[in-house]
């Protein structure tokens, strides 16, 4: 990395797709209904909050109430879970229709989906399932992506996978995948590093050699997670993304890399199952925040001492 | 059509062994040099089968605490293997899980379970139901005595009725929550009245003729309609009750006027 680079704020770059304002450098946590009345006791200053889309389509009901409470008082993240980006098949006009609506209905900051699939068939199952990277697939998900982004009339951003296994297929890197995907359809991207960490691991590759090949500037907004640990068939370490503890060490050093080349980017725990007490889950956006904020102490110390 | 094949391809071979364990991992599907396919490829099946049944175990916390944690999930083992969902929203899974209980070999000597399970996928259903005001008792007393048997309602999104020749309401009030459960002696027939009056969803057990009423007036008949009904099932139907009940309940969210 260069002098120059490193010297770059982020005002004076241009803003990835899907960056609105309001979100800048927010720290932001994953929103259960259980953290509700902790979070409006003890609030996350300056922070947002992430939904899954899916869980606020029904249409009515105490979910609504709780989300338009949130609403509120901080601002959103709409991530939506099932729309099958990555499936060959045309996606669910319906539920597009839906995704579309909730969107107007709340009118989040960031908004993002993933590239996997979840329905085939006429069956849903609830998991994001990995793809092949070709060109039809490229092409395939390229014209999803601007199917949502018609619909909901603004980028999104599309997060790359954690996945288990890859395909004898592929003809492409899935740096190079997604490098495609945001120049052809303009879409931004959702890093989550958990999900590099945890790919790297099982594939064997450097997270730091991925990060490389990652479109970097494209980033609207950053994931972090927890993993379990798992044995693969040759009795070595099999990471799975399971978003239900604390996020690990490795993690945090590749969090602080990211942020030290690209400056801060909203960023987000994301924690869903063995929900800890909400000042935990605080305590782990609020350590994220300190690194984003040591990162532009020790720019300024820089800009300082050559001024 | 050959270039959608292809397309389709990894979709196509993926997919059916997230379902059934007997299948092994498509051809396309390899891992790093050296290493095996089957545990990496077992990580989707787990995820899908586990995520599965935890959808079920948070739409029927009462049937799994009667049957216990270990005999509901393989009960929904099956259940989601068998029947994976057709919708990519949870809160809408589960409807065909009542009828898989009742036809559970290992769940015959529980025949209330199925009618408690309708009453849970009802209590969902109310919960994510549109939000419209409930009919207030003034709307009643407003339309002149002589057009209040001509007089229709518009039933409210949350109003749900479940039928039970088993005392369904009980058991599930028993096993909805953490409290204690004590013997239940009762072996008569229960309907349950499923609504959502401000934002909390209530079931409530509704008095004799009472579903035979309601479900008459949410089905579009008149008041006078629904009355005789009633009466001609439960002569000793009580009237004034149960309309006092359903304006409480909150079963209706208007008046229907005219025709």
């Amino acid at each position: 990395m260069n002098d120059s680079t490193r010297l770059t704020t982020v005002g004076e770059r241009g803003r990835p797709p899907g960056w609105t304002p309001g979100a800048q450098e927010g720290t932001g946590t994953s929103f259960k209904h259980e953290h509700l009345s902790a979070i409006l006791a003890d609030a996350l200053e300056g922070g947002f909050f992430e939904v899954h889309a899916e869980n606020y389509m029904g249409a009515g009901g105490p979910p609504h109430r709780a989300l338009a409470a949130i609403r509120e008082n901080y601002p959103l993240s709409i991530h939506g879970v099932c729309m099958s980006i990555g499936g060959p098949e045309a996606l669910d006009a319906t539920h597009l229709a839906r995704f579309r609506d909730l969107v107007a209905r709340y009118e989040p900051t960031l908004v993002s989906e993933h590239l996997a699939w979840s329905s085939h068939g006429g069956k849903f199952f609830n998991d994001l399932l990995p793809l092949p990277y070709t060109k039809e697939t490229l092409g395939n998900v390229c014209e999803h992506i601007n199917q949502v982004q018609e619909a909901i009339k603004r980028p999104i951003l599309l997060e790359n996978p954690s996945t288990y296994v890859a395909f004898a297929s592929s003809t492409m890197s899935e740096t190079d995948f997604i490098t495609a995907v945001a120049q052809r359809t303009g879409c931004g991207l959702l890093l989550d590093v958990n999900n590099v960490f945890v790919s790297a691991t099982n594939h064997g590759f450097s997270a730091a050699t991925y990060l490389a090949g990652f479109p970097l500037e494209q980033v609207g907004e950053i994931h972090l997670a927890g993993h379990s640990e798992q044995r693969d068939d040759e009795n070595e370490p099999l990471l799975i993304d399971s978003h239900d503890r604390a996020i690990s060490d490795p993690v945090w050093n590749l969090y602080r890399d990211v942020v030290s080349r690209i400056g801060p980017r909203p960023t987000l725990i994301e924690w869903d199952s063995n929900l800890p007490d909400w000042l935990v889950l605080r305590e782990q956006a609020l350590t994220a925040r300190r690194i984003m904020a040591e990162r532009e102490m020790s720019l300024a110390e820089e800009v300082s001492r050559e001024g | 059509m050959r270039v959608e094949n292809h397309l389709c391809g990894y979709a196509t071979t993926f997919a059916p062994g997230l379902t059934d364990p007997a299948i092994v991992a498509p051809e396309d599907v390899v891992a790093a040099a050296g290493k095996g396919v089957v545990k990496r490829y077992n990580v989707y099946r787990n995820n899908v089968t586990v995520s599965l049944i935890d959808a079920l175990a948070a739409i029927y916390p009462a049937i799994q605490r009667i049957t216990g944690i270990e005999f509901f999930r393989a009960m929904a083992r099956f259940h989601a293997r068998a029947t994976p969902p057709a919708s990519a929203l949870l809160f809408e899974y589960g409807r065909d899980f009542p009828a898989f209980i009742e036809s559970y070999e290992y769940a015959r000597d529980l025949p209330w379970l199925a009618d408690t399970a309708r009453i849970e996928r009802a209590w969902l259903d109310a919960y994510h139901a549109a939000d419209l005001p409930v009919l207030a008792a003034e709307a009643l007393g407003s339309i002149e005595p002589t057009s209040l048997a001509g007089v229709r309602f518009k039933p409210h999104p949350a109003a749900r009725i479940v039928r039970s020749p088993y005392p369904a309401v009980a058991i599930f009030a028993m096993n909805r929550s953490d409290g204690p459960v004590s013997p239940l002696c009762s072996s008569e027939a229960e309907d349950a009245l499923v609504t959502r009056p401000e934002q909390e969803v209530t079931v409530s057990r509704l008095p004799a003729g009472g579903a035979t009423f309601l479900i008459g007036l949410i089905e579009g008949a008149t008041l006078g309609e629904a009355v005789a009904a009633a009466f001609q099932e439960t002569p000793s139907f009580d009237l004034q009750a149960n309309l006092a009940g359903m304006i409480s309940a909150g079963v209706f969210t208007a008046v229907q006027h005219g025709d």
